[in-house]
Formats: structure tokens, sequence, C-alpha cells
């Protein structure tokens, strides 16, 4: 029988039940590969990583995207097989393989029936231990990678992210420039480069790999041991094991780097440190119906000791539906379809980023708000609810990090990459739990200052320049599409 | 390679059908819910209702203050979401186990009682939101109107398809209150929805909360006929070519066929042939139009799941620089003509492609009960979650080879060419 009572109030949660976090064990193959597995039962499924230690952020401004496109070319054939008989081979097994750069590392992933573990891992090594990379193959792969930069230049949300990293990073680091790379960086790239790549890096002794599905890890090692026979270390992998081009960056404690143009128009140039931000960008897009924006810095690197803070301190800003941005400038003024923030985090420190996107005539006020609300995290006490609150979302959301295979593979391929050790996730919601509202003031006041951040707008510049202006939050730059 | 999802499913006596799905693998439990309207139901003049509607689903009901439905969910570490779509809206959230009981007491609490916690504010408020959400996904987007013009071509004018989900910005502007409840009371009723509820949960006790809290709304008046012509010949009776200039760099072409809805059999060859044709790198036009003859920077094909009167196959490829759309369109052509003799290696391996993806969805709670109320919603049949991959397996190299020699043919399909303005052409 329903009972009218019982719905005016919000039931009162059960018992929470046990969190149970994978359980990884570590082994080590003959050719000194080491292996994390986790034995997830349930679906016949399979998710294996083998994450090489050598990512983008080795390649440097004149070369970026040469590692990302290095190993999209792994699968590009094997001695016995054509670019395309490989795609087949993989495919007629049911499985999918993928395979990708990222700043930190690249990985190859594998998807796959438990059935058909055996012969797809036998093929994901072929890829790994002896790709052909064909000359044709490489011309086709550079010319759709020449053809994505060019598409870039016409998506606005591509145009926004790339402009601001310039911004923030331009000049300083590797993070600045496109993780694919640009026009000139990868006419540059030949086949060699990422034959190059793949002697030097793609080697045991510079990689890992992770295994998570309907697995005996018992099992699973001796057949490993035996598909990765092959694969060696030799002599040179010492010598080459990657080190970023440029040194780790700190947070500014001025004004970062220099904007890359000239004031737009020139005589904007009154406002020149007179502002609350260290300058405006205008990416500009005759015509646009929306200002796509992004602000913010450099923020911290993964391995920061105020990770936990600064999670929760998101999440208030921008991590989450009822975080303060989307709830301003959604729900309150309806100036967007979505507001968040987020903190990249990386071996390096990565950039601190809100997005959103706008209608072109609040671009002004948005980005108002934006200062406002990360002013209002530095200077106000964030009221005790509003902290549960975010830190009950992040604790309580745990268990569905790892759903997936796919997901839980992730996680233990992070906990390897930035070294966060197995017990990482068992002491994760204590941690969260732990931080006080003393602790999101202080992390916001050192890592969110109003005056250390850019703001890039690619939207119409003919309507938003001005309001941009007589915002008087700092100099209003024209920021050129790069080819 | 069989997976088995057990179910138990029923309805109650206000009409509402109820999927219960217990797995204990995860300390999590999805609680979906699907409504059996989508734009296909709006009335002339008010294009992306259906989709606003959703929006005002979230605001608040009598007992749930604005905010708080997102708010109660982040609160217990959920996730939420909504969406609309041409034949259906659903309703969603994962949450930790012990809060099943609050996922249910916010679903009922806007099915039943929505309307008193309805103001103009708070539709100006989700109009604005609506409006920028359009500019994000249509006009602010290369190429971001190509299904708003591709279902114009494909369906008459007095076809429900006829029109996109997302609506006009005019059509938005000229929703009312009043709309709002009209189309609540209308559609928003226990018989015009399904509840599924999939993870660690006591089925006794999943049933017990369910009567408690939905029990007492009522069942709704009959759900009215959709409105206009649902009725379609399989046939579009000539081929129909528009060419649209944007402000693009690379021109891209468009090309939809009629073909069975969702649910007949051929539909599910309509999805093998998908999947031949484009999905994963061997699949016919990516080795074709992308390898050997570098026509191509990407392929694209699909097959719209939808119910009303026919559905549509459709592709879409953009030309690299310098490659002419007619040299593009001629080797696609090419390729689907290619497809009347298909070989059986290609057949087999879509359909084990098809049977993995299917597997893999089946990995999270979330999508096991959108999927069991999809198959109650538009075919009153949750089991298809057990039996649709049956239908995949079925189709055979002569289903594939006759389907393309009926409906993959110039006179049954649309053509859209997507050209820079004023000639402008990357080289």
């Amino acid at each position: 029988m329903s009972d009218e009572k019982a719905r005016v109030m919000p039931p009162v949660p059960g018992e929470p039940p046990e969190l149970r976090s994978p359980s990884v064990q570590r082994f080590q193959l003959a050719n000194g590969l080491r292996v994390l597995v986790v034995e997830q039962p349930g679906l016949p499924i399979v998710d294996v990583q083998l994450v090489i230690r050598t990512g983008a952020v080795c390649d440097g401004e004149a070369n970026a995207g040469h590692t990302s496109l290095a190993v999209d070319m792994l699968d590009e054939g094997t001695p016995g097989r054509s670019a395309i008989e490989v795609a087949e081979s993989i495919e007629d097994l049911g499985a999918s393989l993928s395979m990708a750069a990222s700043w930190d590392d690249s990985a190859l992933g594998l998807h796959v029936h438990t059935d058909q573990l055996e012969p797809a891992l036998g093929l994901m090594a072929d890829i790994v231990i002896r790709p052909t990379m064909p000359a044709a193959d490489f011309e086709r792969k550079k010319q759709q990678r020449l053809t994505a930069i060019l598409q870039e230049k016409e998506e606005p949300r591509a145009l926004a992210s790339q402009a601001f990293n310039a911004v923030v990073f331009g000049g300083t680091h590797a993070y600045g420039s496109p993780l694919h790379g640009t026009r000139a960086s990868i006419e540059r790239m030949t086949r060699d480069d990422a034959v190059a790549y793949h002697h030097s890096f793609v080697r045991p002794g510079n990689s890992f790999l992770v295994v998570v599905g309907d697995i005996s890890a018992t099992a699973l090692v001796p057949l490993l041991d035996r598909v990765f026979a092959d694969w060696t270390d030799g002599a040179s992998v010492a010598a080459s094991v990657a080190t970023p081009v440029a040194a780790p960056v700190a947070p500014p404690v001025a004004a970062p780097v220099a904007p890359p143009r000239g004031p737009w128009p020139p005589s904007a140039s009154t406002f020149a440190g007179a502002g609350v931000s260290a300058g405006v960008h205008i990416v500009d897009r005759p015509g646009s119906a929306q200002s796509e924006l992004r602000a913010g810095c450099i923020g911290v690197p993964r391995s920061s000791p105020d990770y936990f803070p600064i999670v929760v301190l998101n999440t208030l800003l921008g991590g989450s539906f009822t975080s303060r941005l989307n709830l301003n400038l959604r729900q309150d003024k309806g100036y967007t379809y979505g507001a968040g923030s987020s903190f990249v985090m990386r071996l390096d420190a990565g950039p601190f980023i809100v997005s959103t996107a706008v209608d072109t005539a609040v671009t002004d006020d948005a980005v108002r708000q934006i200062l406002a609300e990360i002013t209002r995290l530095r200077e106000e006490t964030v009221p005790a609810d509003e902290l549960l609150r975010a830190q009950s979302y992040i604790a309580l959301g745990l268990p569905r990090s790892f759903e997936t295979t796919a997901d839980v593979a992730s996680h233990v391929a992070e906990l390897e990459v930035y070294g966060l050790g197995d017990d990482y996730f068992d002491s994760y919601v204590r941690r969260i739990r732990a931080v006080t509202a003393a602790d999101v003031m202080r992390v916001a006041k050192q890592y969110l200052n109003p005056r250390h951040m850019n703001v890039v707008v690619a939207g119409d510049a003919a309507k938003i320049a001005e309001p941009m202006r007589a915002l008087g939050i700092g100099t209003v730059y024209n920021k050129a599409i790069e080819e | 390679m069989m997976v088995h999802i057990p179910f138990e499913r029923y309805e109650m006596q206000n009409g509402l059908r109820v999927v219960l799905s217990r797995d204990t693998s995860a300390p999590v439990v999805a609680v979906n819910l699907w409504y059996n309207v989508g734009s296909r139901n709006e009335k002339p003049g008010r294009t992306g209702f259906a989709h606003l509607f959703e929006h005002m689903m979230f605001q608040g009901s009598e007992n749930v203050p604005e905010m708080a439905h997102f708010s109660l969910i982040e609160n217990a570490g959920g996730s939420l979401n909504g969406s609309t779509w041409l034949d259906r809206t659903n309703y969603f959230e994962t949450l930790p186990a012990h809060y099943l009981e609050l996922g249910l007491w916010l679903e009922a609490d806007r099915l039943g009682w929505l309307l008193p916690a309805m103001t103009q504010a708070k539709l100006d408020n989700q109009r604005d939101v609506v409006k920028n959400e359009r500019r994000w996904r249509v006009d602010n987007q290369p190429y971001g109107d190509w299904d708003e013009r591709l279902q114009m071509l494909m369906y008459p004018s007095d076809h429900p398809y006829h029109h996109s989900v997302i609506g006009s910005m005019e059509d938005l502007d000229a929703s009312s209150l009043e709309d709002v409840e009209e189309f609540f009371r209308t559609y928003y009723a226990p018989n015009n929805a399904v509840l599924s509820i999939v993870g660690d949960f006591e089925i006794d006790h999943a049933k017990s909360l369910i009567d408690r809290y939905f029990s007492a709304i009522p069942s709704g008046p009959a759900i009215p006929p959709i409105p206009g012509r649902t009725q379609l010949g399989l046939s579009l009776g000539g081929e129909q070519r528009v060419t649209v200039e944007q402000d693009i760099s690379l021109p891209r072409l468009y090309v939809g066929y009629r073909t069975p809805a969702y649910g007949t059999p051929e539909f599910y060859t309509n999805a093998v042939v998908a999947q031949i044709l484009g999905y994963g790198k061997a699949a016919l036009l990516y080795r074709t139009l992308i390898r050997e003859q570098r026509l191509a920077q990407d392929v694209v094909a699909y097959a719209f799941p939808i119910v009303v009167g026919a559905s549509m196959l459709v592709l879409w490829a953009t030309a690299l620089p310098g490659v002419a759309l007619d040299d593009l369109e001629r080797a696609f052509h090419a390729q689907i003509d290619a497809l009347q003799s298909v070989e059986s290696r290609d057949v087999i391996r879509a359909v084990s492609l098809i049977e993995a993806r299917h597997l893999s969805d089946l990995q999270t709670v979330g999508e096991r009960a959108d999927q069991l109320s999809m198959y109650t919603t538009l075919f009153d049949d949750p089991a298809r979650i057990n039996t649709e991959v049956d239908r995949i397996r079925a189709v055979t190299v002569e289903d594939v080879r006759a389907f393309a020699a009926r409906y993959l043919i110039a006179g049954n399909r649309s053509v859209m060419h997507y050209v820079p303005k004023h000639g402008e052409v990357a080289s």
C-alpha cells in the first residue's frame, strides 16, 4: 500500500555496502615486463593495456605530435600481415585494439572475449614487437593527421582549448602545443621518426602491462611469457629512456608568459596592467553562434601533496552538475548548456581550466561570473553542508569507477604511471573525507589567483571585443588561429 | 559466447511496467525510466518541446525543491541524466546500492506530482539553457545541422520524423507553461512508462519500495496516437539531392537510404550492413575510400533504431583536401553496389563485432537497465536483452546481398553535399 506521508521527505539510505576496490596482483615476465593483473569475475571480457612510459611530453614544440603519430602507426602492418590484414585479423576475433599517446605515456588497449584472449594477445604482441610501418601507410596516416589539424581550425571547442594551452604554456612547455601536432611539426615528420620511436621506447623495460577481467592470474602469466617471449630490451634502451624536453613548471608567481600577439586593437592597451586577470584573448570566429570560453592558469602535477583538497575544491567549483559554476551560469542565468572546471594533473603541472560555451550577448558577464566564483572560494569559507555534499559525491561515487574492465584497467594504469601505490584506493575515501573548509580556502588561495589567469574566447570578435574591454579585467588581445 | 541476463517483469495496477534484474557484482544500482514519448509526438509549432519538457522534469516536483533532484543524487555519489530522442524520453541514475530508495522516491515524485512545482521562471530559464544547447550542438558546429536537413529529406512533411529532436528556436520561444501542463497530463502517466532497476538489491525489497512510491500515482487517459502520417512505403520513390554551403574547408557527403523500421527482421540486416560498411578499420568503406583510394578522411555508417513507419541507413564521408565531392560520391556508390556481391567473411566478421559490442554494453548496470526499458517500451519484450543477438546471428550473406539490391539503390536515397562557402576549397 502506498503511504502518502512517506513521499514528503527523501528516504533515509540503508546500510552502505562494503567498498571493493580492485585487488592488484603483480608479476614480472622473463623479458622483464612488469604485469599488473586484476581478476574481475563476471562477463567473459578481458581488457589489456600495454603502457609505454614515453608520452607526448617528450616531443617539444618543433616535433609536436610525433609520438602520437608514431603510436598510430603500430598497427599498420607486421611481417606476416598488411595493414588491412592486421585490422581484419583483430576484428575476425570480435576484438578491438586501440592505441593512443597521452602526455605522460602511450598505450595500446585490447578489449576481447575471454575465449579469444590468446590469439588476440598474439596479434597485439606482433604489433608491439614487429610493426613494419610501410612507407605508403605512413604517408596516408600523415595526410590524415594534417587533415584533422585543418578540420580543428573550424571546430570552436578545439580552437578555444588549443588557444588556451598556447597562451598558458606557450613557449615554456610542451603542453602549449597540441598533443597531436601542428601542421608544421607533422609536415616535418618522416617514417624514420616513427620507426625510431618504436625502436627506442617500445621496450619491455620502458613498459608495463595491465590485464583485467574474468581470468585467473596463474593461467595468464605463462601465456604472457609465451606471447611476449621475443620482446627484449636490446642494448640501446638504457640510454634512450625519455626525458621531457622542458623542466617541470611551477605555478607562476607573476603573470605567466607574455601573450604571443599584440594588443587588439592597439588602443586597448589603456587597460594593460589594470585588470584582475592576466589577459583576455579573442580567437575571432565571425558569425559564431556562441562564445566558447576557457579561463585558467597552470595548475599542479599529479604528485601534488594537495591532491585531495584540490579535488574537493574543484568539485565545489566546477566538477559536478551542482557545482557553483554550473549553478550560476546554467541554472541561475541560463547563459549556457553547461559549465565546468578541472585541474588536469600530469607528471608535470597541467592546466587548471574552466570551460563553457555561452550566448554571445552574455560573454562578458559570463567571464565576470567565473572570476567572481573563483574569488568567492578564495575569500569565503565554504558552508559545511556544501563541503559535505562535494565530499560525498566523490567518496560515494567511487564504486561507479570500477564497473567495467576498461575502467579498472585505466585506474590501475594510473596507479603505476603516477606511483600511487596499490593500496591507494583503500585510503581514498578517508582522505577525501579529511579535507576541511580551511584546506579548501588555503588551496584556492594558493592555486587559483584570478590575476594569474588568462581568459580565451573563441567567438565573434566584432560583438564581444568591446564588451570584454569594458569589463576592465585586463588587456584584450587578438589571438590568431595558428597554422 | 552466450550470456544470459536474468530479469523479472510485472505490471502494476496503474499500468506501470516494471523490470527488475539483480546483479551483486558491484555495490551499485541503476534506476531507469522510459516514457513512450519523443519528438515524434510533438504537435505543429512545438518542435523541440519533448526535449524542453525533459529539462523541466529536473526542476523539482511537489516534494522535491528546485535543484534538489540533482543535489540529492550527487550527495549520494550518484550520476544522473535524461535524454530525448525521436521515439522516447528516458531518465536514469546510477547510485550506491543503499540509495535505491532515494532514486525511486525522486522518480515517483516527478511522475506523480510535477505540476505543483512548475513556474514561468523555471521554464524561461530552461528555455535559455536549451537554446544554448542547440547553439552548442547544432548552430556552432561544422556540419551541425546535417541530421535536421536529412530528416527533412527522408520523411514527408506530415511524418513525425520530419523534424529534429532539438527543434527550432522559434518553436522553443513559443512554448508556454500551458504546453508543459498539457504535455505532462497527456504523456507522463504510469501507463506510458517503464521502470527498470538493475544492480545490487533484493527483489522483494525493491517491489515493496516501488509499491510504496508508485502505486498512488493514478493511471492516465489513453495515449493519443502519434500525430501525422505514420505509415510509409519502403521506397523514397526517387533520388533527392541538395547542396548545402557552410563555413567549412572540407566537403562532406551524406547519404540516407529508407529502410525497414526497427523491430522488423530486415532491420537486423540493416544493422549488419552498417557494420560491414562503416565500423572499424576493416570495414568496407574504410578499407576502400580511406586506405586504398585515399579519397576520404573519415567514414561513418549508422542504422537508426527507430520504429515509426520506416528507419534509415545513414552514411557519411568527408573528402580529403583536393578531392572533388563528385569523385568521392562515385567511389562511394561503387562500394555500395559491391555490397550486392559481399563475401560471407565480411558478414561473419560484422556479426561477431556486433555481438562483442553488445556484450561490452552489458558491463554497466546503467546500460542494462536502459536496454530492459527500451525493449519493454518499444516491443513489450524485455527478453530481447538476451535474444536480440540471435536476430543478428541469423543474418546471412544472402540477406545482406538481397537487402543491398532492394534498398541501397539510387531511387531510394537522399544525397547531401556539404560544400565550403564561396567555393573555398582547402588544398
